[in-house]
């Protein structure tokens, strides 16, 4: 059964059309063409699909198209402002905090929604808050410096 | 100039700063492409069907009700892949296993595939193929399997490598040994030997993105290949032997990579949506499933290994020996040969032995994983000269570098080795503030080294200046964790420009000749060799330009900072030209500017790492939390630091997921019991602390920079390094890994159950 869908996705009115027991993760890249949501498992254990549903981190690979009625969502395309780079962006760039990249959008999407909950979270509270997201590269470190760096220079103090 | 590319010391401009990658901006947007994100007009779904028994013979395979399903295009089995392997034996294990012919040999083996025209229609046709086995005993265990009793998975194994041939079947396919000395003279000589055995857990590479393709065969036996892999123009020439094609009558784009770390230097579901397409006459996109990938894809091998070793009581080591049994699934191998060669490299060793065989199991197919066979071995190695410290009471690190290797040393697999990093990576940890900080209860420090050839090969690169002076580097090596940076960095260096008028791009197989796979930690070392070259071409026929724009001999240019300079002469009133200045008058001086090289990149230096860690042990769980985790290691030059220290990271990490948790555990009936991130547990964020890095620098001669590949010496010592921590901490040597909590508990149980009945007696 083929169902029809409106939504908000990164502050533009969509509409599209998906089966009834299709993922938001499959609706998103395949219906409407958001690539940057990444799949790396399919069961919530990787983080790589995670997209912010009503402001809430999820795994959209958990969550159905359908439930995405009347909602809004906003993915890694929607994170900068035009060609102006969210500092996130910016400091994940800079610090080297990603390798292979495909791990890269869930984790933004999980920074920006743990920075926007915690301004200032301590290295442990940064750990805590990304643990749902998996990175086979890095080891991490980056990864926590550019998330440190970027909530310097959000709370400008740089 | 040209083609020399020895090592000459001199003053970097660019190389060995940190600019930002230029496919950053994409991957931090969402718009990098990445496998499953390539999409082709009119292509259909494909699914492999995958057998849900170890071992078994195929009966029979009933397609003709999937076949009649609305929306189904294709379904083959292995009658649709012919075989053209013309005897190659390795090539007919690579296509047996990506689609099984005879019998299926491991849990999740593919037996067939459907194209259909979407995932729902493919998935229920999966469902509707009927497949009817013969079961056979089955073995997984690398110890069960090695024993004469155990149920022969090839009936056509015939150990190699041993005098005289054996007449009976069995597991083992083959034996190699490596060495020199007499060890008997050397145990001889031993004030202290210590024995030990040692098994790892099988892992996968766990790269978060699955493996995914689009293949496209025309009416006209033509062929395109999208895909994510670590070697693009491999892939061609293992898909186009395999479906009977020449290799120029497919052309195979690679994406941007979601990790690899060795698991995509192997191809599986590649022929097979080649196959379909051909069948189905539309493309076909194949993406694998995370279940897919850990039951079908991948993994290291699991290792039993024995190791003895002898020193004196000043602290020379005489002899060491040590037995090697790794798993290489299904299909003959040879990872054990490479930790029989890997086992002792570190150690000036005047006796030693290593003698590896090859195990055949019931599980996937054992394809390399970052340094492949090296960690295993250093676990077994590093774990007994720290006991021989002990039993000694010499410092760890102090043991090691009196043993260490160096320049003339003849390594335990045979080479005599040029200049190396060994000894400096040892001197600069016993001087490192880590190794003086201090400990609390229940936590414990280790060290380990960690040795890897590396690789250089065959590279192909072309250096194209467009019309306004800026450079574009094609390469055939994937990037698969910031190359392009470095290789942009090479050019900026080698032609005397900005880095951010150079792009490097990674061409299509149409686009260069033959290039090998970045593996080996040879991507940066090898095409930086051909980048150069490339440059140094390009600079002929930029001075030769300048010498017509000036109408001087050619011989009265150089080329400096990037600008062709009259000398002599013909210096007078002719100011530099810029790159930008020649090509402006390109159409008129000849044409396009370029440089093309093709060379095979030999002499890619041996690298060695030291690795420091504390442990902290829980004695009521047996958790290991890493505390604090040191990686020093040698990059002959490094050209871009930043994801060189990623690179140090990186390895770290996976090697302490393997220490710590990872492993493939399978049931009674063969089965694997955990195919998913859930239950196979990688580290995450809140495992790990900072990892922190020290580079040296020890140019390596065969590079015109110094430069040694860095990807894969990382994760060889933490296997060793934290059983070592483990050690320390707790008073108990751990012999297996991964050091889950379970087993580290058992252990503990287990000594103080042991020191109770000592104290008893």
């Amino acid at each position: 059964m083929s169902l029809l869908i409106e939504t908000t996705v990164n502050g533009d009115q969509r509409e599209f059309v998906c089966e009834a027991d299709e993922t938001l993760m499959d609706a998103l890249r395949n219906r409407m063409s958001l690539t940057g949501v990444k799949e790396g498992c399919g069961t919530g254990d990787c983080g790589a699909c995670s997209i912010l549903l009503d402001g809430e981190l999820v795994c959209s690979c958990l969550v159905l198209g359908a439930e995405a009625a009347g909602r809004t969502i906003e993915t890694v395309e929607g994170i900068s402002d035009g060609d102006e780079l969210h500092p996130l962006q910016q400091k994940f760039l800079e610090h080297a905090a990603l390798q292979c990249g495909i791990c890269t959008p869930g984790f933004l999407v999980a920074a920006k929604a743990l920075l926007e909950r915690n301004p200032n979270p301590t290295e442990e509270e940064i750990r805590y808050g990304l643990a749902g997201n998996l990175c086979r590269c890095t080891g991490y470190d980056k990864i926590v410096r550019a998330v440190q760096a970027a909530a310097v220079e959000m709370n400008g103090e740089s | 100039m040209g083609n020399d590319t020895k090592y000459k010391a001199r003053t970097f401009r660019a190389v060995g700063t940190r600019p930002v990658r230029p496919d950053g901006i994409d991957k931090v947007t969402g718009r990098a492409r990445y496998g499953a994100d390539f999409s082709m007009p009119g292509q259909l779904v494909g699914r492999v069907l995958r057998s849900d028994v170890p071992h078994a013979t195929i009966k029979k395979i009933e397609t003709a009700k999937a076949e009649a399903l609305p929306g189904v295009k294709a379904v083959i089995t292995a009658k649709d892949l012919p075989d053209y392997t013309d005897g190659d034996e390795e090539l007919y294990a690579v296509l047996d296993n990506c689609m099984a012919r005879k019998k299926v040999l491991y849990d999740g083996h593919a037996v067939a595939a459907v194209a259909a025209v979407d995932e729902k229609t493919a998935r229920a046709a999966l469902k509707l193929i009927e497949v009817e086995y013969k079961i056979h005993k089955h073995v997984t265990d690398v110890d069960e399997a090695f024993k004469p009793s155990a149920p022969v998975i090839r009936k056509d194994c015939f150990t190699t490598g041993v005098k005289p041939r054996p007449k009976k079947a069995s597991n083992v396919s083959a034996c190699s040994e490596f060495g020199h000395g007499n060890i008997k003279k050397g145990f001889k000589e031993a004030d202290v030997i210590i024995e030990r055995q040692f098994k790892t857990g099988q892992t996968h590479q766990g790269y978060i993105e699955p493996h995914a393709c689009v293949g496209s065969i025309s009416p006209d036996g033509s062929g395109d290949l999208w895909v994510c892999t670590q070697g693009h123009f491999v892939y061609r020439q293992m898909c186009s032997q395999l479906l009977g094609m020449d290799q120029s009558r497919l052309r195979v784009t690679s994406s941007e990579i979601g990790g690899g770390f060795g698991g995509k230097t192997h191809i599986w579901i590649e022929p097979v949506a080649l196959a379909l397409s051909r069948k189905a006459n539309q493309p076909v996109k194949v993406v694998m499933s995370r279940e897919e990938v850990f039951r079908a894809s991948g993994p290291t091998s699991a290792t039993s290994i024995d190791v003895k070793m002898g020193v004196t009581k000043d602290g020379r080591i005489t002899a060491g020996e040590a037995t090697l049994r790794y798993a290489s699934g299904p299909y003959p191998g040879s990872w054990a040969q490479l930790g029989a060669m890997t086992a002792f490299a570190c150690y000036d060793m005047p006796n030693v032995k290593t003698t590896g065989y090859e195990v055949l199991v019931n599980r996937p197919k054992t394809t390399a994983y970052r340094a492949p066979s090296a960690p295993m071995a250093a676990f077994a190695v590093e774990s007994v000269i720290d006991e021989l410290a002990k039993e000694i009471s010499m410092d760890a690190v102090d043991l090691r570098i009196k043993n260490s290797a160096q320049e003339g040393t003849q390594s335990s697999y045979g080479p005599v080795y040029g200049p190396i990093g060994i000894g400096a990576t040892l001197e600069a940890a016993r001087e490192h503030p880590h190794m003086k900080a201090p400990l609390g209860e229940n936590q414990g420090r280790g060290m380990a080294c960690g040795f890897w050839f590396n690789f250089g090969g065959q590279s192909c690169t072309s250096l194209n200046i467009a019309e306004d002076g800026s450079v574009t580097l094609t390469v055939g090596t994937i990037d698969v964790g910031g190359a392009r940076a470095s290789l942009s960095l090479v050019v900026a260096e080698e032609l005397g420009v900005e880095y951010e008028q150079v792009k490097t791009v990674i061409g299509d197989t149409g686009t260069l000749g033959f290039n090998e796979m970045t593996d080996g930690s040879r991507g940066t070392f090898a095409s930086s060799m051909s980048a150069i070259v490339s440059v140094r071409q390009a600079i002929v026929q930029l001075k030769s330009r300048a010498a017509q724009i000036w109408d001087i001999p050619v011989d009265a240019v150089e080329w400096k900072d990037g600008h062709a300079v009259a000398t002599g002469r013909g210096a007078k009133n002719r100011q530099p030209l810029s790159v930008a200045d020649i090509a402006a008058s390109a159409a008129k001086t000849g044409g396009p500017l370029a440089g093309h090289a093709q060379i095979v990149a030999d002499g890619a230096g041996v690298s060695f790492a030291t690795h420091i860690c504390d442990v902290e042990v829980d004695p009521d769980t047996g958790r290991s939390t890493i505390l604090r985790y040191t990686v020093l290691q040698d990059a002959g030059k490094a050209v871009h630091p930043t994801y060189v220290e990623g690179q140090f990271q990186g390895g770290a990490a996976q090697g302490i997921g393997w220490a710590l948790n990872e492993e493939y555990i399978y049931g009674k009936d063969g089965r694997l019991q955990n195919p998913g991130f859930l239950d196979y547990r990688i580290p995450v964020c809140s495992d790990l602390p900072m990892i922190d890095t020290q580079i040296l620098e020890i140019p390596n001669p065969n590079h015109p920079y110094g430069v040694r590949g860095v990807g894969e010496t990382s994760i060889v010592p933490p296997l060793a390094a934290i059983a070592n921590a483990v050690s320390n901490a707790t008073g108990v040597r751990m012999t297996q890994v991964p050091m889950s909590p379970p087993r580290v508990l058992e252990a503990l149980d287990e000594h103080l159950a042991m020191s109770r009945r000592r104290k008893r007696a």
